[in-house]
């Protein structure tokens, strides 16, 4: 069975619909990218896979739960770990701070005192766990920084750590490299193929950026005006007609 | 049933004038996205205005009319738009709040101080009539309205039909309305989102102004509480509207009216029910729209779908600290403190003031942890301190309990209290958290305090000094150390707790709630833990403010004074213990200071409320930011002469480069990319 399983997802704004009936399977540990252009509903599947959004219609299935109507934390603590397009970081925080924070969440609930007296301050395991991450990411030398001074590269760094702090099956990325330049982009592949191989952690990644896309993942869905018209290998989707036509028009 | 028609005639007029007041209020909240709660105060304005005018300098009716309604009504709107909300336009909703609350507090005293502070009577409509305001009679079968109610009538018509037709088919309506989608997404359509702006404010100050001086007539007296209760009422329709549709509100604002009218006419009128219920219909009325209306349910603060485009606000004063600035900080406070404690203790007058701001100082605590900590605006931590002060004096004067364990038990009252009431209201979230707070707020003191077994009815119950361990704190002195040794341990729990995990959670939330739920933060936990430790601070504050003034007192926790706590602490730190110690300290001294020099006391509430227009630039608070800036402007100093005698360190390229960047992308980009 597949690590997550999204079936016939729909969802209506006002007026649009912004998903329309969108299946798509995760295997534990791969690699898999989301394509499509502008407003094709990618962010929106996803706001629904992690239950920020309330879909319409279908049902989310991970590791053999049917999380539909699971509140978001409940899901995070089950193994979903996310960046977002438009960069969410805690102001006021240090980077170390919103790994260890997060390290602390996706464990759930210690007791009510313990939780709010300063008796479970990060203890030297979780920062070494912390450090290991930042190391990972070539953060360590900001760990200490105040997250205001990180520019946009690192801050999605720091992103993608906090996720991987909350020991994910399966992370979802929304457009990780846009802002990004060349060679912070290529960085960022790096760093993300090192952690799904060494981690076994599954990926489900959305990108404008096709090369991005093609040198990463294995298996490519293309989301179109809410509805899907194509899957399959990255060689595959990629040599599509309709696909070309539809997506990469735009861009080539 | 005759009696039933003219209730509810008498009703309608009221509730055309709290529809007037809701309709201005969904202008503004849908133009500027301020839920303006100084709508009542600026109605105000124009009653007085209209009442000094006409009734004391005997101007005819139209040019009084005109100088109230048409000249001061838009002017004040006008000149809120322009020097404060214009500015926060993109501004966190929590800023917006802030200012609105400090003009709540700062406006009916400026009024006040112009006209005097007395409530006046003897006000006349702009009905023409030779035989005074009452009479003029409309007949409608045995029915009869006096041209006062008819004026409203008409005048609620006019601003309906006229707003709907605005809307509608005028250009400047439709710009309206393209404004409140998105500022920024119209600005760069090329409409100027601050001229519409300011004409939304304009218009809907005109019908406030309208509302005041149709309003004042119906009370037959002009003061300030009428007006600002009259904000509740009308935020109670405009709920029923959804805080969007102009015929619903209306509809609210009738019924509400009608419904007052009926209580009026059926309920005995000397009896508990009618003195507590029916001016407190339009609170009840709030709080159980905000919790059940299907249309507010679940409702967020509106997002702009390009909030992310401006750069985020320059960090906080907070974040250049070091271990050398913390400690600065607390032998500053140290030194301080070693000269306030001697002086406070020369006097018995300077005793009492002292103890009271100690013990302010630990109510405000509350604040720090509600706000400060989990940034919601609550609006009745003084309810809190009520229930804590009500709890200490009945255990006391009931069950001979130690007065003591009563204070305790009142603080884990309120803390009780605040778990249940966290539980519907958190998840309202933002304005609606604080609007559903003030409801509660206002119910508590007008249904509940009233009563026997809670506020002791017409007599104040004593509550006596506690005495245990051998000492007497009836004792100012020694009662004195006993409030200093509770703010010190009550300031150590609130540091814990802020360094511990919830602390963590509450940070991470007010940075962004949906990437701390993304990562396993239960975001109403924490803030029902929160909302709950708040109360209990509060109620034990309270408790002891009772034992300290010797009578739990309802006035001392009324909740319009809760109002300017909470627009004073916001405004002087509310992140840090030391803000509320401040902010505890500078509601006497500023007091004391007015008084000596011979300057009207209503300037301490104008000054902070006017005070609170900073918060929209300084979250962490004025006094605390400028405190930061000039302590790290000293070590910086320090700093450098220290390296003048060292041997010069090689400046590291990458601290240089650190500073500079934001994590904001540059908005050409970020147009095209949702
Ligand atoms: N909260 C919302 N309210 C209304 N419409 C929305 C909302 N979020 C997204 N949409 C619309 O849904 C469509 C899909 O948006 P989105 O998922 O952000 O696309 P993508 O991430 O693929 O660029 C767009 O047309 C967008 O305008
Ligand atoms: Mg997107």
């Amino acid at each position: 069975m597949a690590l997550l399983e999204a079936r016939d997802i729909s969802k209506r704004f006002a007026g649009i619909t912004a998903l329309d009936d969108v299946s798509l399977d995760v295997e534990a540990g791969e690699p898999v990218g989301l394509i499509g252009p502008n407003g094709a509903g990618k962010t929106t599947f996803f706001n629904c896979l992690l239950g920020l959004l309330r879909p319409d219609g279908g049902r989310v299935v991970f590791d053999g739960r049917n999380i539909t109507r699971m509140p978001v934390y409940k899901r995070a603590r089950l193994g979903f770990g996310r960046t977002f397009q438009r960069i969410e970081l805690f102001s006021g925080m240090t980077v170390r701070d919103h790994l260890l924070v997060a390290e602390r969440a996706h464990r759930g609930t210690a007791s009510l005192w313990k939780d709010m007296l300063n008796l479970s301050r990060a203890t030297t395991e979780e920062i070494e766990k912390a450090d290991a991450t930042l190391e990972l990411l070539g953060l360590l030398d900001y760990a200490n920084r105040p997250i205001e001074s990180c520019g946009l590269g690192r801050g999605r760094l720091v992103e993608v750590g906090r996720a991987l702090m909350t020991e994910p099956k399966l992370l979802l990325l929304d457009e990780p490299s846009s802002g990004l330049d060349r060679v912070e982009t290529e960085e960022l592949v790096t760093t993300l193929q090192s952690v799904q191989r060494e981690r076994g952690t599954a990926i489900l990644l959305v990108e404008h950026d096709v090369e991005m896309v093609q040198s990463f993942v294995s298996r490519l869905y293309v989301l179109d005006f809410g509805t899907l018209i194509a899957s399959g290998t990255t060689a595959e989707v990629l040599g599509d007609a309709t696909v070309r036509k539809a997506y990469l028009g735009e861009y080539v | 049933m005759t009696d039933l028609i003219t209730y509810v005639l008498r009703g309608i007029p009221f509730g055309c004038v709290f529809a007037l007041v809701a309709i201005g209020l969904v202008l503004t909240y849908k133009t500027s996205g301020v839920f303006n709660l100084a709508f009542g105060a600026q109605a105000y304005v124009s009653a007085a205005v209209y009442y000094d005018t006409h009734v004391r300098h005997k101007w005819p009716i139209i040019p009084a009319f005109v100088l109230a309604v048409l000249v001061f009504g838009p002017l004040v709107g006008l000149v809120l738009d322009r020097l404060i909300f214009r500015f926060m336009r993109t501004a966190p909703h929590v800023a917006r709040l802030v200012a609105a609350l400090g003009l709540l507090v700062a406006i009916p005293q400026l009024v006040n101080l112009w006209f005097g502070q007395s409530p006046s009577f003897g006000v006349e409509g702009i009905w023409p009539s030779s035989q005074g305001s009452n009479f003029a009679v409309y007949h409608f079968g045995d029915y009869a309205l006096n041209g006062d109610q008819v004026a409203t009538l008409i005048a609620t018509a006019v601003v309906v039909i006229g707003l709907t037709a605005l809307f509608r088919f005028s250009d400047i309506g439709l710009r309206m309305r393209a404004v409140v989608e998105s500022a920024r997404m119209t600005e760069l359509s090329g409409i100027n989102a601050g001229r519409v702006g300011t004409i939304a404010w304009m218009l809907s100050s005109l019908v406030a102004g309208l509302a005041g001086v149709l309003l004042a007539p119906l009370f037959a007296q002009v003061s300030a509480t009428n007006f600002t209760v009259l904000i509740v009422a009308a935020i109670a329709a405009a709920a029923f509207g959804g805080l969007t549709s102009i015929p619903l509100t209306l509809l609210g604002g009738i019924l509400l009216g009608v419904a007052q009218g009926l209580l009026g006419g059926y309920l005995p009128p000397a009896s508990v029910l009618a003195q507590g219920l029916r001016p407190s219909l339009p609170f009840v009325a709030l709080f159980l729209l905000l919790i059940f209306w299907p249309s507010l349910r679940n409702r967020r603060e509106v997002t702009d779908p390009l909030a992310g485009v401006d750069p985020p606000p320059p960090g906080l004063a907070a974040l250049e600290r070091s271990r050398g600035l913390t400690w600065a900080t607390r032998i500053f406070a140290l030194i301080v403190l070693a000269i306030a404690i001697p002086f406070v203790l020369s006097s018995n007058y300077w005793l009492l003031l002292g103890t009271e701001a100690v013990i302010l100082s630990t109510i405000f605590l509350s604040i720090v942890v509600i706000t400060g900590m989990a940034g919601q605006i609550s609006l009745c931590q003084a309810t809190f301190a009520a229930i804590g002060a009500f709890t200490t004096a009945q255990l006391v004067s009931n069950y001979h309990v130690s007065v003591m364990i009563t204070i305790l038990a009142g603080a884990a009252m309120a803390a009780v209290v605040g778990a249940l009431l966290a539980i519907p209201v958190l998840r309202l979230g933002g304005i609606y958290l604080a609007l559903a707070t003030f409801a509660f707020a206002l119910m508590f003191e007008s249904v509940l305090v009233p009563l026997d077994w809670v506020g002791g009815g017409a007599n104040p119950i004593k509550v006596p000094r506690p005495k245990f361990a051998g000492i007497d704190f009836a004792n100012n002195k020694s009662f004195f150390f006993l409030c200093i040794a509770i703010l010190a341990v009550v300031s150590v729990l609130v540091i814990f707790v802020r360094g511990g995990t919830i602390g963590r959670y509450l940070d991470a939330l007010r940075g962004s709630e949906t990437a701390a739920q993304a990562i396993g933060v239960n975001p109403t936990r924490a803030r029902i833990i929160a909302f709950s430790l708040s109360a209990g601070i509060a109620g034990l504050g309270g408790g002891l403010l009772a034992t300290q003034t010797g009578i739990a007192q309802p006035a001392d926790y009324n909740s319009f004074l809760g109002l300017f706590w909470v627009v004073l602490v916001v405004t002087l730190g509310s992140r840090t213990v030391e803000g509320a110690v401040q902010a505890g300290v500078a509601f006497y001294v500023v007091d004391e200071i007015l008084k000596r020099i011979g300057i009207n006391q209503s300037w301490q509430p104008i000054l902070f409320g006017l005070g609170a227009m900073t918060y929209a630039k300084h979250p962490e608070g004025i006094l605390e930011f400028q405190k930061r800036q000039s302590l790290a402007f000293v070590q910086r100093h320090l700093d450098r002469m220290k390296r003048r005698g060292a041997p010069a360190e090689p400046a590291g390229a990458d601290e240089a480069g650190a500073v500079a960047p934001t994590p904001a992308q540059p908005s050409s980009e970020r147009v095209g990319a949702d």
